[in-house]
């Protein structure tokens, strides 16, 4: 292990305590263990792999790291049957085809193998995102989401990017990233992701906030609203999470619920105005019947 | 350093965290590359590389409080701020602790002469103010006080925790927050206040434990006290003697598996390449290729969805398997169209209707337990009796594309067995499983009859914690 200096770095972000502020100046308020494995990531080359509940912000994480740094974002977006012609790379078919006819017609001086190198160069060669990332000039952003939808199978094309940020093209060789991108990867967990991409990540998980940052979060997103609002919000989005629910409100519903009340002019939430309101956090109706219910009996003891 | 790092790593294998050597080359590069200032930061770079299933990260908390506990116990609070112990996922203030570091050891000298009574108020100030670092101290205190800890005994702590809780008294804590609570004004303002003020009580326990687990480890050694408090992750606590809280964890488990299991069978049946060639469209996408097919198309497959029925006991004697057994099928039934699921003690049940009109689990329990007909005479289970009535209403209903899972201990207070049913399940379904709860060295004891059943079951698996139960469904097909 080379002596390494932290704060000179491989340069791009600085310091945990500059990547906080970094994101929180972009919108994203971080907590300190958010920008420590970023700050990780970036320092040992490796790809960090978020997990959490949905609407916790961890798609939001890569796009506010790329936006901070000013660093171009490539996406993946994944679903099941995704492969390799979508994430890697293709040969332009079409435009191989042509050049075999247009050399037909041609002249039949061009011999086969002059023919099949011209035809397997860098100019038929279509980059998808993971291909498209490794072959940027510059640093870039790669984030890799909802990698749990991918089949386990579909899982190992992204092992070779992953750890030695590179792509194998058999007719072409090795290309090699110019830059290491920052790769994120994030996963709603719905199912186990294979071992071997496990440990060739960093690993984040992203947990609902604090009942403190969620109103920090809410006061920055919806810039007006009163302090005694974002703290009763949050407050009531707490709650609720406590309740047994089928699906919990996101930190994204909790935005939606305070942009609606500062619309509605509200000052505090009553619990007829939160039973009115429920619908914007909840997404079932049993789960609206449940916690209405719940709210409006006087405290629990 | 390095040698505590090897022993913490070394007790994470021990819990069954799998650590591979790269993982625990990246945590030493993590610990070099990070400007390390705090506890917190140090302890997000192990995390970070060492711990890759969110579901593990309470155990790796558990060990990382012993090894590295950051402070000396009894109150001396100038090490750092130990509150993070809990919360550190959301701290933002790194150096809330050290700033009164100077005057932490005056406090403590205060807060040794106070009398119970005052000891009790200054924690109900505390907790009330929200201020962790007093809180700290008087738990502190209060440790030392009551909890009366033997030097070189080798327990967990449980009984020391005990006695600190009882002088400590959190039900009348939380009570007297309750009724600060009461005074405010507005209803909305009262409901919360009071979620809160339980949140905050919650983290008063969790600093009592965690105080006592520093005096431990002060005075046995760390090593010695991770062994004493070793505790399963939770893919591997028993289902028949697992706690309320690892009660929770394996239902949001199970909730997921159900899941899973959906997504794998679904996938299966939609793989592709097992289907027939799809002609036309095939020459259709070849006409931009100019006649070659490049890219083949295939029709996709309409296979039957495969149908569940779920038999399970729920008889007294895996009655904690029978809960879990229970949202087991709730989940599977929120994620396949067809699960039937029928109750069994000595006479046999269908529930689905249950499953379906009732909004969540509890009501289910509820509606199961408040009478159902799965309980015939006196209660004991009679897996012969069932199994032969169960054939006799559904077996009709029982079709090339159905899996029928069994749970139960095949303990049959010795009545008949009629395995033969089994075999014409078996040869009229699609597979037919058998989930049993008893750990396989207790099977065909007793009264247990398993393995005669087992014969006629295309698998019979043990399935006492999450682990076996997420290999089962790895492996269905």
């Amino acid at each position: 292990m080379t002596e390494r200096q932290p704060e000179a770095g491989r340069g791009g972000l600085g310091s945990p305590d500059q990547i906080v502020a970094g994101l929180r100046e972009v919108g994203y308020l971080p907590n300190e263990r958010i920008a420590s494995v970023v700050y990780l990531g970036e320092q040992l080359a490796k790809p960090v792999l978020v997990e959490g509940p949905a609407g916790t912000g961890k798609t939001e994480l890569a796009k506010s790291v790329a936006l901070m740094s000013g660093m171009r974002l490539i996406r993946l977006q994944c679903y099941e049957g995704l492969d390799e012609a979508k994430a890697l790379y293709e040969w332009n078919y079409k435009k191989q085809l042509l050049r075999i006819q247009a050399g037909q017609s041609d002249q039949a001086s061009a011999t086969w193998s002059e023919l099949e190198s011209d035809i397997f160069s860098e100019e038929f060669l279509l980059s998808r995102p993971l291909l498209a990332a490794i072959r940027a000039p510059e640093p870039v952003v790669l984030l890799i989401d909802e990698v749990d939808r991918l089949e386990v199978e579909t899982e190992a094309l992204l092992l070779e990017v992953l750890s030695e940020y590179q792509v194998s093209i058999p007719e072409l060789g090795t290309i090699t990233a110019a830059a290491t991108p920052l790769v994120f990867l994030t996963s709603n967990n719905s199912r186990e992701l294979s071992e071997a991409l496990k440990r060739r990540c960093l690993y984040l998980y992203i947990d609902y906030p604090s009942v403190e940052r969620e109103q920090e979060i809410v006061r920055s997103r919806v810039p007006g609203i009163g302090e005694r609002l974002a703290a009763q919000v949050s407050g009531l989005v707490r709650s609720l999470r406590d309740m047994d629910l089928k699906k919990r409100p996101s930190v994204s519903e909790t935005i939606d619920l305070a942009h609606t009340l500062f619309l509605l002019g509200a000052e505090e939430i009553t619990p007829e105005l939160a039973v009115d309101t429920l619908h914007v956090l909840l997404k079932y109706q049993t789960d609206i019947e449940k916690a209405a219910a719940e709210l409006t009996t006087s405290p629990a003891r | 350093m390095e040698a505590t790092l090897a022993a913490f790593i070394a007790e994470l294998r021990t819990i069954g965290l799998p650590i591979s050597v790269s993982e625990n080359i990246d945590a030493t590069a993590a610990l070099l590359a990070l400007p390390i200032r705090d506890r917190a930061s140090f302890k997000s770079a192990l995390a970070a590389t060492l711990v890759k299933n969110s579901a593990h990260y309470a155990a790796f908390e558990l060990v990382f409080d012993i090894f590295f506990s950051g402070k000396r116990p009894g109150g001396d609070l100038t090490a750092g701020p130990d509150g993070e112990a809990r919360e550190e996922d959301e701290d933002g203030v790194p150096g809330a602790g050290q700033g009164p570091g100077g005057n932490g050891a005056g406090r403590g000298g205060i807060v040794a002469r106070l009398s119970e009574q005052d000891l009790n108020d200054l924690l109900y100030r505390a907790v009330l103010a929200g201020d962790r670092i007093l809180i700290q101290a008087v738990v502190a205190e209060a440790v030392t006080r009551y909890a009366g800890i033997e030097p070189g005994r080798v327990v967990a702590g449980m009984y020391y925790m005990y006695r600190t809780l009882t002088k400590l008294d959190l039900t009348r804590l939380l009570e007297r927050l309750l009724a600060a609570a009461d005074a405010r004004e507005s209803a909305m303002d009262r409901r919360l206040a009071g979620d809160d003020y339980r949140e905050r009580v919650d983290a008063v326990r969790t600093e009592v434990e965690a105080e006592i687990r520093r005096r431990l480890v002060a005075d046995r050694g760390a090593e010695a006290v991770a062994g004493t408090l070793r505790r399963p992750l939770p893919d591997d606590v028993d289902f028949l003697n697992a706690s309320r809280e690892q009660l929770v964890a394996i239902k949001q488990a199970v909730q997921l598996l159900g899941r899973k299991m959906a997504a794998r069978l679904a996938r299966k049946r939609r793989h592709r390449r097992r289907s027939t060639l799809d002609f036309r469209r095939t020459i259709r996408e070849s006409l931009s290729n100019g006649g070659v097919p490049v890219d083949l198309v295939f029709r996709k497959p309409h296979p039957a969805k495969p149908e569940i029925m779920l038999v399970a006991d729920i008889s007294s004697s895996v009655s904690a398997f029978a809960s879990f057994t229970l949202q087991f099928a709730y989940a599977l039934r929120s994620e396949f169209s067809k699960v039937r699921s029928f109750v069994f003690v000595d006479g046999i049940e269908e529930v689905t209707g249950i499953f379906e009109s009732a909004p969540d689990m509890a009501a289910v329990a509820h509606q199961i337990n408040s009478g159902t007909g799965a309980v015939r005479f006196d209660g004991h289970s009679d897996y012969g009796m069932v199994l032969e009535n169960f054939w006799d209403q559904w077996g009709a209903q029982v079709r090339k594309r159905t899996s029928v899972i069994i749970l139960g201990d095949g303990r049959n207070n010795y009545h008949a067995s009629r395995a033969w049913v089994l075999t014409s399940i078996r040869q009229q379904a699609r597979h037919l499983y058998w989930l049993n709860p008893e750990p396989r060295y207790s099977w065909d004891t007793g009264d247990s009859i398993i393995s005669e059943y087992a014969q006629h079951c295309d698998k019979m698996v043990e399935c006492r914690n999450l682990r076996q139960l997420k290999d089962f469904v790895e492996e269905l097909d």
